[in-house]
């Protein structure tokens, strides 16, 4: 059984082809790096998956069942979460409110319902614990590293029944040990059955993580390959376009 | 030593003890500040502690004090509100109106609260929905409402109230069990207030508007409900304070309120509100508002000119911003 299946995707700007017949399919717990160069159509595939617009043509099946995304909610729903490149995190607030940001529980006190921080604490610290990750919930997210936001982002992808999650450069613009504990929550990600699709420009941590590799050239699947079979040098040919197939 | 277990970290509290918590907060040396002032005034004057003084100083300083609860909640919403002057005045011109043509207070009163929360409404709807800044949105409306409450009032000044007179005279001059009834009220606004921001998804979802609006549209945080919901906070308490000053006052002329954001957003700043957004609290806009009352009024029993004021108020915002900057800096 695949946790998500892309048949024949195409997605049309007027003239222009983002994405052209993309077919692609993912299994639970798998960790695919998606590769392409700027302009390949990798933020198009990620937000026709992610529900921010529909595809032109093609299918996306959940768990073997077409669906059909008008928003990015009901994707949400289906089961896809998307960690955004500068996270959604807001940093006045404690790592137990980001994580819960949105969908805050609450309990009554008569008539009114109060915000539940004792549960909020709690089930966040369970879920850093799960991520391995030394990360305090009622810290500031303010004074915390690169990888405990990216940990704190991608808790909040637990909390919901997330069976895949889109992680967009997640390890761009931090430090190499930052990278190193970015690279162990996908690894948790994966271990706790939850696919993640890892768009990234930065070869080692695609080959360091992903059991797959996938390249886009200009709209174009490429490449769908193990990685174990595969070289930082082939995928550099693929992405560039001397290598036309693999 | 052994080196801690995953869960030891985890639960471990960034915070050494309650001393340590307390004295990292601004708004403990701007309390600080407060107390030293009226310590010194006690020794340096004899008419700051006499009970005549004090009474007056805890009434001015309840109405700047509502005002800045409101004003908290926008600046932490990432936005400010110019026009709580112009809303204060229309709120008291449209009690005075419809209480002189001998009607009762209950009335006057909801109607005054209901034009409050209309222009709160409108500022809301045109900075969330038509995306408008809020900066040139509340100062039209600093024009328009006290445009209007001329044109209410006819630029006359009130003073006489029909029925209910006494009662509105006593409302906002009056005391019970020595304190002045608008201090009581900011005292109980300011309680439902810390609660709201503390304990309400409303508070939660305010404070992450202020840090990080992008983040609050992503998680679905329905952002445009909330900013509408807190301009409309921030009129209601100008609309408050308006119906209970015409009661201290025992009458109303249109220039009331005037220049009165400034004050407000100083007491705002000077408590802790980040003009940057995401930060403020209620306790803060309450000390904010007592110390520039208790500065204002040693200024005046120090026997310096009105003419400072202006000087002292607005050198306090950017002195409190400034050392905001500061310490984020060095952090």
């Amino acid at each position: 059984m695949n946790v998500l299946e892309l048949k024949n995707i195409s997605k049309r700007y007027g003239a222009i082809q983002a994405l052209d017949s993309v077919s692609l399919a993912i299994a639970p717990g798998e960790v695919v790096g998606l590769m392409g160069d700027n302009g390949a159509g990798k933020s198009t595939l990620v937000k026709v998956i992610a529900g921010n617009f529909a595809p032109t043509s093609g299918d996306i099946l959940i768990s073997d069942k077409k669906v059909a995304f008008n928003k990015p909610l009901d994707a949400q729903k289906a089961g896809i979460e998307v960690v955004y490149q500068d996270l959604a995190i807001c940093n006045n607030l404690s790592a137990a409110s980001n994580v819960f940001l949105g969908r805050e529980p609450t309990r009554r006190i008569g008539p009114i319902k109060v915000v539940d921080y004792a549960f909020m604490r709690s089930k966040s610290a369970e879920l850093f614990a799960r991520l391995k990750s030394e990360t305090r919930p009622r810290d500031l997210v303010h004074k915390m590293s690169g990888g405990q936001r990216q940990a704190v982002a991608i808790a909040r992808t637990l909390l919901s029944d997330a069976k895949i999650v889109l992680m967009d450069e997640p390890t761009a613009a931090i430090s190499v040990r930052q990278v190193a504990e970015v690279l162990n929550l996908i690894r948790q990600l994966s271990d706790h059955g939850i696919a993640v699709v890892l768009i990234s420009h930065r070869m080692p941590d695609v080959f360091e993580v992903a059991d797959k590799v996938v390249v886009l050239r200009r709209g174009e699947l490429v490449a769908d390959k193990k990685a174990s079979q595969s070289s930082p040098e082939e995928i550099t040919g693929l992405i560039t376009g001397a290598i036309e197939h693999a | 030593m052994a080196t801690p277990t995953l869960a030891e970290v985890i639960n471990r509290s960034q915070h050494h003890g309650l001393i340590a918590r307390i004295t990292s907060q601004q708004i403990f040396w701007v309390f600080m500040a407060a107390v030293f002032a009226c310590l010194a005034l006690t020794i340096l004057t004899d008419s700051f502690a006499t009970e005549r003084n004090l009474f007056n100083v805890t009434r001015n300083f309840a109405f700047v004090g509502i005002i800045a609860l409101g004003m908290t909640a926008v600046i932490a919403s990432g936005g400010i509100d110019l026009s709580v002057g112009s809303t204060l005045v229309i709120s008291a011109m449209t009690v005075s109106v419809i209480m002189s043509a001998g009607m009762p207070f209950w009335l006057g009163c909801i109607a005054a609260l209901g034009i409050s929360l209309l222009v709160g409404a409108v500022n809301g709807v045109l900075i969330a929905y038509a995306k408008m800044p809020p900066f040139v949105v509340t100062l039209g409306m600093l024009s328009v409402a006290r445009s209007l409450a001329m044109v209410l009032s006819d630029n006359k000044m009130i003073y006489e109230f029909g029925p209910d007179h006494d009662f509105l005279l006593w409302l906002g001059g009056g005391s019970t069990l020595g304190l002045p009834h608008p201090l009581i009220i900011m005292v109980i606004l300011a309680c439902l207030t810390a609660f709201a921001f503390r304990h309400l998804r409303w508070g939660q979802h305010l404070f992450a508007i202020g840090g990080n609006e992008n983040a609050a549209v992503l998680t679905g945080i329905p952002v445009a409900r909330i900013k509408v919901s807190v301009y409309m906070f921030s009129a209601l308490m100008a609309g408050i304070t308006g119906v209970l000053e015409v009661g201290w006052l025992g009458g109303v002329t249109t220039n009331l309120g005037q220049a009165m954001e400034l004050t407000v957003i100083a007491a705002a700043v000077i408590g802790g509100a980040n003009l940057a957004g995401g930060g403020g609290t209620a306790f803060g806009a309450v000390v904010g508002a007592l110390l520039i009352e208790v500065i204002r009024n040693s200024l005046i029993l120090l026997g310096i000119s009105t003419f400072w004021q202006g000087t002292f108020v607005g050198s306090f915002i950017v002195i409190a911003v400034a050392f905001d900057r500061f310490r984020q800096r060095r952090s």
